[in-house]
């Protein structure tokens, strides 16, 4: 019994690692603009999904976020328009991002709440920071739910959920995935 | 002590070489005028009808750099009121507002009905009805499109639209042509940058110049029908028009095919969409005859209303945001109320990747105009006004279009919006405005 609950205890945390590596890895692709690779790590059938807030009153907290498929987010689509966004980064005439911009995405607190073997649902916080041209500097910070799927023995990136912790967005334009 | 210059038509808006003065986007104390001079005087829009559907409904949005309060009351009359700061949300539905400070509650239709020691502090001595929200002087339901404006002297609001009603019709009608029918779709993106509001409002109002800005967009492609670009072509065989409206500083790109044309495909990534925008065209043009030979576009209604009636259909207020180098940006997409679900999907999924801070072709526009407002500082700079000469001259007094037309491109839509600017600025007063136009133009028609 004890060795049982041990050994699930240190596959826990081999999980665990195992997802946070991932996670890393896959931050440090888009950081080092290996965007093609990182495209890779997308499931042809990815939901990308960054609602946007309201302040709502208290007790109506369902109506915080814009809804998926049904309201403007800021961003809602599937892999054709994020291999877009790639695409137009790669143009070197994309002006929002030429010069390119330094992106460092911090990946932290990762939470895994579901794991089904070959799919796991993780939860993470991110710190994102924008760096361009010489002072423009923003920083986006708030958390994601991610669901990660096993494919051909590694994991790839099934749904991403966005929540930036702002309303009014503080930057002037996203340039950029989180 | 001020430093301004005594005439803004003369001094930051030069009529003769077609300038504008770089003062205009950095100058600290033209943006605290503008407040009240433009943003006080004129007819701002609000909302969407549809964003407040049943009584108790408020949406809380702004005119200038002030709060209002759209509310729908019990009767189901729209009603638009000061709002700093009695509601915190952005939206949502109440019987009544209550400011968290001292807890003076109000009305839907902004009267005071509640004091906290009505009795013991104030004696019941305070006359309850002078002191409910300030609501303003004139309000607007304009095919479910709600204006206001914070001066009772201010034209109505279709005066004030004049010569560009037909263009901005295109915008609000349904995509038949029958008048109205539209609702916004769920959301506002609301999003902060550093470029005087105006940058944008002079794009939308008649910049068709900068299409080297989204060259990366045409590249890969997001029209709806696939393939390179970002919209369908339905422009063959026509021809393309700027048009001012002086009078009021409004402009708009648009286009007027020659003939009644055949159906262009478009929206093909889905036949079912294509099917129902042929329809819609069909029905356009037995609808309005000649007229549906006008295509949609985009345009700015002054001050700082840009809209896009065709591809993607929406609307976006550049608010002045605390500085003449602050804005803030809230974007809203229209759909005919009765479209079928799917047409309404596709339309939503492609108006988030076209437009707003994410969308892949607004991205390069923020960028320039916060570049080109950040160029105007510096004393060199300052001493190079920017050049409004396209199109100079080329006003034809005889088009059959209404307003200013200009065939091909032009920047007197752009120079018309500075041009009234500066009109506003000069004057006291709406009444003010005027005899000083009359006089001006009485004065130029002697010389």
């Amino acid at each position: 019994m004890t060795t049982q609950a041990q050994q699930s205890a240190v596959e826990r945390m081999l999980r665990h690692h195992e997802i946070e590596q991932f996670l890393t890895h896959e931050a440090s692709l888009y950081d080092e603009r290996r965007y093609n690779e990182w495209l890779d790590l997308l499931t042809d059938d990815i939901r990308y999904y960054m609602p946007m807030l309201r302040n709502v009153k208290f007790g109506e907290h369902e109506r915080e976020l814009t809804r998926e498929m049904e309201d403007l987010n800021w961003i809602d689509e599937g892999k054709d328009i994020l291999t877009k966004r790639i695409e137009q980064i790669l143009t070197g005439v994309h002006w929002a991002e030429e010069p390119l911009s330094r992106i460092v995405h911090v990946i932290t607190n990762v939470l895994i709440e579901d794991d089904r073997g070959d799919e796991v649902d993780v939860k993470c916080k991110f710190v994102t920071y924008r760096n361009r041209v010489e002072t423009e500097t923003d920083l986006f910070i708030g958390r994601r739910e991610d669901t990660l799927r096993m494919v051909d023995g590694w994991w790839k990136i099934a749904r991403r959920k966005v929540i930036l912790a702002q309303s009014v967005l503080l930057a002037k334009n996203l340039t950029l995935l989180f | 002590m001020t430093t301004l210059k005594q005439s803004f038509l003369q001094g930051y808006v030069d009529k003769e070489n077609y300038t504008v003065s770089r003062q205009v986007y950095v100058n600290d104390e033209i943006y605290r005028l503008e407040q009240e001079r433009v943003f006080a005087r004129v007819w701002l829009f609000i909302g969407h009808e549809s964003q407040i559907q049943k009584p108790g409904d408020y949406f809380v949005s702004r005119m200038g750099e002030e709060s209002v309060i759209m509310t729908r009351d019990r009767q189901g009359e729209i009603h638009m009121h000061r709002g700093m700061k009695v509601c915190r949300y952005d939206e949502g539905n109440t019987p009544v507002f209550t400011c968290p400070y001292h807890g003076w509650s109000y009305a839907l239709n902004g009267s005071l009905v509640g004091v906290p020691y009505y009795k013991e502090a104030y004696h019941s001595e305070l006359k309850k009805n002078e002191w409910g929200l300030v609501e303003v002087a004139q309000l607007c339901n304009y095919k479910g499109t709600i204006w206001a404006t914070w001066d009772a002297k201010a034209p109505t609001f279709e005066e004030y639209l004049g010569d560009t009603k037909l263009y901005y019709d295109i915008l609000v009608d349904s995509r038949d042509g029958s008048p109205g029918g539209s609702e916004a779709i769920g959301g506002v993106q609301k999003w902060r940058t550093g470029a005087n509001w105006k940058s944008a409002a002079e794009n939308a109002c008649g910049d068709g110049y900068h299409n080297i800005s989204h060259r990366s967009v045409d590249m890969v492609g997001i029209g709806p029908s696939g393939g390179k670009g970002r919209r369908d072509d339905e422009t063959g065989g026509s021809r393309r028009l700027a048009i001012s409206t002086p009078e009021f500083g409004h402009g708009a790109l648009t286009g007027e095919q020659l003939d009644d044309y055949p159906w262009t495909p478009a929206y093909l990534n889905d036949p079912e969409v294509a099917e129902w925008a042929e329809h819609c065209y069909y029905e356009r043009q037995r609808n309005l005859g000649k007229l549906a030979r006008v295509l949609g576009g985009v345009g700015n209604i002054f001050p700082n209303m840009s809209y896009w009636s065709r591809q993607p259909r929406r609307m976006v207020v550049w608010h002045p945001g605390g500085g003449p180098q602050q804005s803030e940006y809230w974007s809203w997409f229209l759909v005919d109320k009765n479209a079928p679900d799917k047409v309404k999907e596709m339309l939503r999924h492609y108006g988030l990747r076209y437009s707003g801070p994410a969308g892949l072709t607004e991205q390069d526009d923020m960028e320039n105009w916060n570049y080109a407002s950040k160029a105007s500082n510096g004393v060199i700079a300052s001493r190079q006004p920017y050049n409004y000469q396209i199109g100079k001259g080329r006003f034809n007094k005889n088009d059959h279009l209404p307003g200013h037309v200009v065939e091909g491109m032009s920047e007197m839509n752009q120079f018309g919006m500075y041009s009234f600017w500066a009109e506003l600025m000069d004057a006291e007063s709406w009444d003010d405005l005027f005899e000083k136009r009359e006089r001006r133009e009485y004065e130029e028609g002697k010389a």
